[in-house]
């Protein structure tokens, strides 16, 4: 049983995402438990997937028995699992607070946003466990699809959001099957294990660097790392809440796990230092992402738009992690530290802006008053999830901003040091804006204009946004005592980078 | 098999429990938390165990050895019975804080290093706490905050040692410190004021009068027994113990003749057997280890029984001064027996469990050849008997009938009373189970014809001393009044403090602010160069400086994400392209 756990943990959802529609003809309430049944096993499997990788090491898995660089090999090591996990209970949360809101945002459409997101959720997961190039492609593909009608099926200008995200995308993706297509015409395998045995000779090629420059655009574009951002924003703000909730988090999440997952699995650390300089490229635009993402928030208006661009930010953060990899002692640790907090805080942050959506049907900033004294335990969850993104000891986001600037010391970048207090400081004016439109003005107009008197949300959305709040708080706590970093180190090495936690 | 936890967690965990129940689920819950914290016991090994790394350092949940065990078992039982005591209570409050107060004796009691040691202590002193405020008065509001105060003072001052000790000598084990350098002193005073030791016992005297009825049946038992555990445990031997043991024996007595609240002598009387405690640490012995064992054990029953007997009276007719009472064994004589049983072993009259306990420290003091301290021991066993032993039986039961005619508490306390009574009893006639689990092996034999009749001597000169001075009327009348401790030398100068800060230290800002508002004033409105600088300086800051971001927003507006922008966006993607191409292919490094 546990041999086929790679494939129960993939397949799981996609089965139920296609009898979630169907049972759907026969009676409606089977729907949501189906869907919370389906992403449980796929908890439970990835979580005893995890436990075996660190018992036993890697575990491999054939596809339909045929052996790898002919068939398509499921690979399980320290990263993906722990992105398996951390993927899968990010999906349960969102589906757990997301039954509300579906409900309330998409009357009359829910059977059909449940199995697009289950169907996302299977792409996702795909993308994590495969460890072939071009069945990456094809989960890359089944996610955006779902991306791009889970975005569609929201109201307002969500089809034209869709729309560019389709266009943008569909870019995206192209570039990077051009580059899976460099790399297969030169070494005649899409196995990744296969492929960093066959690159090493092929070092100096032209066509090689080029692939590179393709796959390292096309995963850009679907990241949204700065100049290459542009589809971001208007989808997460267009989209559902449901939806902003996941693809924020476990989908930005999964494809910047892909873009580590082939520098340094697939092109390897050795190539890279030897022929490219693409660590000093990923650093300067990591640090003109994480500027100009803070920037862009701070003329924001509407919430989730601010968070979209918060979010670009982020992503800077975690980019710059990877830059700083090779040259410091620390390894990928603070990027891995990043994937973990900036999506436990981002989903916490993207669920209050659905609540306040779901109750109130505010989006705009400046009509925010007096909210937290009609939502105290909401405003909360909020409140604690801001404080983690400025960098308050002991949260989740200060251990990152820390370990960072650790990092960025050691390698004796100053001006990344620079940087990363810069844009702290542009977080706390755009999310002091909202904290003090919220607490501290003095609510004089809005107790007129929402005429229906606001409250609390339903146990069902509040739960999952006060777990992930005080979560913010406690996943700091874990990463100061130093539990992972078995886990840590182990992923470190898998990727020949030093590893000091 | 049963696996034993931690039986701290049990209560702790338990007690968040409470608000959830309801009526007799309650009364049922509340029994079995202590009655499955002693099977827990039984079933724990002696050995170390539970270790939990943390922030690089281990700590130790579980350090079992004869010496906690002695603890750990007196402070379950007395955790039963008070809680059966205290099950009338409809306060949820008080009983989550009596469970976590017991939990955090009991952590105390088995942790095996100094940081959850710090942790379960001030636990301790934040739960005892909630007991003092529970009684909602103004006067406990008060108490409470003075107690909270000198906790957190001794709270401070063994973190401050813990730290410093952690860095002196690398280790946080909790064991043998001894007197040295700074840190230990500091460790110490921590330890000294959850002990009473003099000067630092006025808290108590303050604080336990003020405690509701069945809140000082906890704390009489579990603060003070506890720190006696963690002097035994780390500084056994010291010296100063042994005279600031003789000093604390002997001193309450005089306050304890002069209070009136019947509770006040009882707390007196605590302090003053604390002391027997404290001076045996200071021995060091096997046999004086083994007496503050055997004392506290016994001293925790029987104190427990006298507080819960005068609280009964408290609870049943809302007085508890000596001047207001008396007369009440015709209407309460259950009530007045187990008082006299309580009051007869704090007495160690020979047949109840003072008797078998005190002699053991006694002795040891003796064996050592200590005679001033000795005879301070005797004064003050004589002492005891004479305020505790009939004083609070005498004037609440007996004495001037007040007229008060007050039923028999409700069956719980009476249940509880019992049940303290019975132990007193059968450890004074049969002190063969309480000498089997003590810390070392006993060879003690308390009822020889020396003890008793040295004993019989002393109580029954003490009571002819009482009856001629109560005859004779030159007994000290009872009077309401305060009493002058040394927490006056901290009263006073903090009230003063306070009044310094309200009044000339307050006037001299308020006078500071006004001159300076007054001078910017002037500035504003007089000089034509003073108004223009302040309008530059608005400028700069306000205009100029704000728009710099601006300034770079409207640079990069063309990299926003608008709808009508795609045409942009696909611009520079394919620009960002043709850059990093260039870049990759012609890089030579």
């Amino acid at each position: 049983m546990s041999l086929q756990l790679p494939v129960i943990v993939v397949i799981t959802p996609l089965v139920i995402s296609f009898l979630v529609f169907l049972s759907s003809w026969w009676t409606k309430r089977s729907v949501f438990p189906l869907v919370l049944a389906a992403l449980t096993v796929s908890l439970v499997a990835a979580s005893v997937l995890l436990k075996a990788v660190m018992a036993q090491g890697t575990i491999q898995y054939w596809l339909g028995g045929w052996p790898p660089p002919w068939g398509i090999e499921y690979r399980v090591d320290h990263f993906n699992a722990f992105m398996l996990i951390l993927v899968a209970a990010l999906a349960l949360l969102a589906a757990i607070y997301g039954r509300g809101s579906v409900e309330a945002e998409l009357p009359g459409r829910v059977e059909l946003f449940w199995s697009l997101y289950l169907l996302l959720i299977t792409g996702l997961l795909g993308i994590i466990v495969t460890g072939d190039m071009f069945n990456l492609f094809v989960l890359l593909e089944v996610v955006s699809l779902a991306g791009y009608a889970l975005i569609a099926i929201g109201r307002g200008n969500a089809t034209l959001a869709s729309f560019r995200y389709l266009i943008l995308g569909t870019i995206g993706a192209c570039f990077y099957l051009i580059g899976v297509g460099y790399l297969y015409i030169m070494t005649g395998s899409l196995n990744m294990e296969d492929l960093r045995v066959l690159l090493p000779p092929l070092y100096g090629s032209t066509a090689i660097r080029a692939a590179f420059v393709f796959i390292l655009i096309g995963f850009g574009i679907k990241i949204a790392l700065f100049p290459l951002h542009a589809w971001q924003p208007d989808a997460y703000t267009h989209a559902p809440s449901a939806v902003s909730v996941i693809i924020s988090t476990a989908m930005a999440k999964t494809l910047i796990y892909a873009l580590i997952r082939i520098v340094f699995s697939v092109f390897t650390l050795d190539f890279i230092t030897a022929n490219l300089p693409v660590f000093d490229i990923l650093r300067a635009m990591a640090a003109i992402a994480i500027v100009a993402g803070s920037l862009f928030a701070i003329y924001q208006n509407n919430f989730k738009r601010m968070l979209a661009y918060s979010s670009v930010a982020n992503v800077g953060y975690i980019v710059l992690a990877i830059g700083l990899a090779p040259l410091t002692p620390f390894g990928l640790t603070p990027g891995l530290m990043h994937i973990l907090n900036h999506a436990v805080i981002k989903m916490c942050m993207f669920m209050v802006a659905g609540a306040f959506i779901y109750k109130a049907g505010l989006v705009d900033i400046r009509q925010f008053e007096g909210l937290s004294r009609k939502m105290p335990y909401t405003s909360f969850g909020l409140i604690l999830a801001i404080l983690s993104m400025i960098g308050m000891p002991p949260s989740a986001g200060f251990v990152t901003k820390w370990y960072l600037i650790l990092a960025a010391l050691d390698a004796q970048k100053y001006l990344l040091v620079g940087v990363i207090f810069f844009s702290t400081l542009l977080m706390i004016i755009y999310f002091w804006r909202v904290v003090e439109i919220m607490y501290i003005r003095v609510d004089t107009q809005s107790s007129e204009s929402l005429a229906p008197p606001v409250d609390e949300v339903p146990p069902s959305m509040l739960m999952p946004i006060l777990a992930t709040g005080v979560l913010t708080v406690v996943i700091g706590i874990i990463w100061i005592t130093g539990v992972f970093d078995p886990l840590v180190s182990a992923i470190n090495t898998s990727f020949g980078l030093e590893a000091r936690p | 098999m049963i696996k034993p936890v931690p039986p701290a967690f049990i209560f702790m965990a338990g007690a968040l429990l409470v608000p959830l129940l309801k009526g007799r689920l309650k009364a049922v819950y509340l029994i079995a938390l202590p009655v499955l914290a002693f099977v827990d016991l039984l079933a724990m090994d002696n050995g170390t165990y539970w270790i939990v790394r943390f922030l690089n350092q281990d700590l130790i949940f579980g350090r079992v050895d004869r010496l906690s065990m002695v603890f750990g078992y007196v402070f379950v039982l007395i955790t039963f019975i008070g809680v059966i005591y205290a099950l009338h209570v409809k306060d949820d409050g008080q009983h989550v804080a009596a469970l976590l107060y017991a939990g955090g004796a009991l952590g105390v009691t088995f942790v095996g290093d100094l940081i959850s040691l710090y942790f379960f202590w001030e636990a301790m002193a934040l739960a005892s706490v909630f007991l003092i405020l529970a009684r909602k008065t103004e006067d406990s509001n008060r108490a409470a905050l003075r107690y909270f105060l000198w906790h957190f003072f001794g709270g401070l001052c063994l973190l401050a040692g813990i730290v410093l000790y952690a860095l002196e000598r690398d280790t946080i084990a909790f064991a043998y410190i001894g007197l040295s350098d700074p840190s230990t002193y500091l460790i110490f005073i921590g330890f000294c004021l959850n002990a009473v030791v003099f000067p630092l016992h006025v808290w108590l005297s303050d604080a336990y009068p003020r405690a509701t009825v069945t809140g000082a049946v906890f704390m009489s038992a579990l603060t003070t027994k506890s720190a006696v555990y963690i002097l035994a445990r780390t500084f056994p031997g010291t010296p100063f113990l042994i005279w600031a043991g003789a000093l604390m024996t002997c001193f309450p007595i005089f306050y304890a003749v002069i209070a009136n609240d019947m509770r006040r002598v009882l707390s007196y009387s605590l302090i003053n057997q604390v002391g027997f405690m404290v001076c045996g640490i200071g021995i060091g012995t096997q046999l004086a280890i083994n007496g503050v064992a055997a004392h506290a054990f016994c001293h925790i029953i029987y104190k427990a029984l006298l507080f819960m007997s005068t609280g009964a009276v408290l609870h049943m007719t809302g007085k508890v001064r000596g001047t207001d009472l008396g007369g009440l064994y015709k209407t309460m004589p259950y009530t007045a027996v187990c008082c006299m049983i309580g009051a007869a072993s704090i007495s160690a009259f020979p047949l109840f469990s003072g008797f078998i306990s005190k002699s053991m420290t006694v002795t040891a003091v003796a064996e050592e050849h200590f005679t001033i301290v000795w005879f301070m021991l005797l004064f003050a066993s004589a002492g005891v008997f004479h305020h505790a032993g009939i004083k609070v039986p005498y004037f609440i039961f007996f004495g001037h009938d007040s007229g008060i005619r007050a039923k028999e508490p409700p069956v719980n306390m009476r249940i509880a009373m019992g049940m303290a009574a019975f132990i007193c009893l059968f450890l004074g006639v049969y002190p063969d189970p309480l000498y089997r689990i003590l810390p070392y092996p006993v060879d003690f034999v308390p009822y020889t014809a020396f003890h008793v009749l040295g004993m019989l001597e002393l109580l029954m000169f003490g009571a002819l001393a009482f009856t001629l001075l109560v005859l004779s009327g030159y007994y000290p009348a009872e009077m309401r009044a305060v009493n002058l401790d040394t927490d006056w030398f901290l009263r006073l100068p903090g009230r003063q403090f306070i009044l310094f800060c309200q009044k000339p230290l307050q006037r001299f800002f308020e006078s500071m602010n006004r001159i300076l508002l007054g001078v910017v004033g002037t500035l504003k409105t007089w000089p034509r160069w003073a108004v223009g600088t302040e309008e530059k300086n608005d400028y700069l800051f306000h205009k100029k400086l704000t728009a710099f971001p601006e300034f770079i927003y409207a640079r990069a507006r063309y990299l926003k994400t608008e709808i009508k922008q795609l045409s942009f966006n696909l611009t520079y993607i394919l620009l960002f392209f043709v850059v990093l191409l260039w870049i990759m292919l012609y890089w030579t490094g």
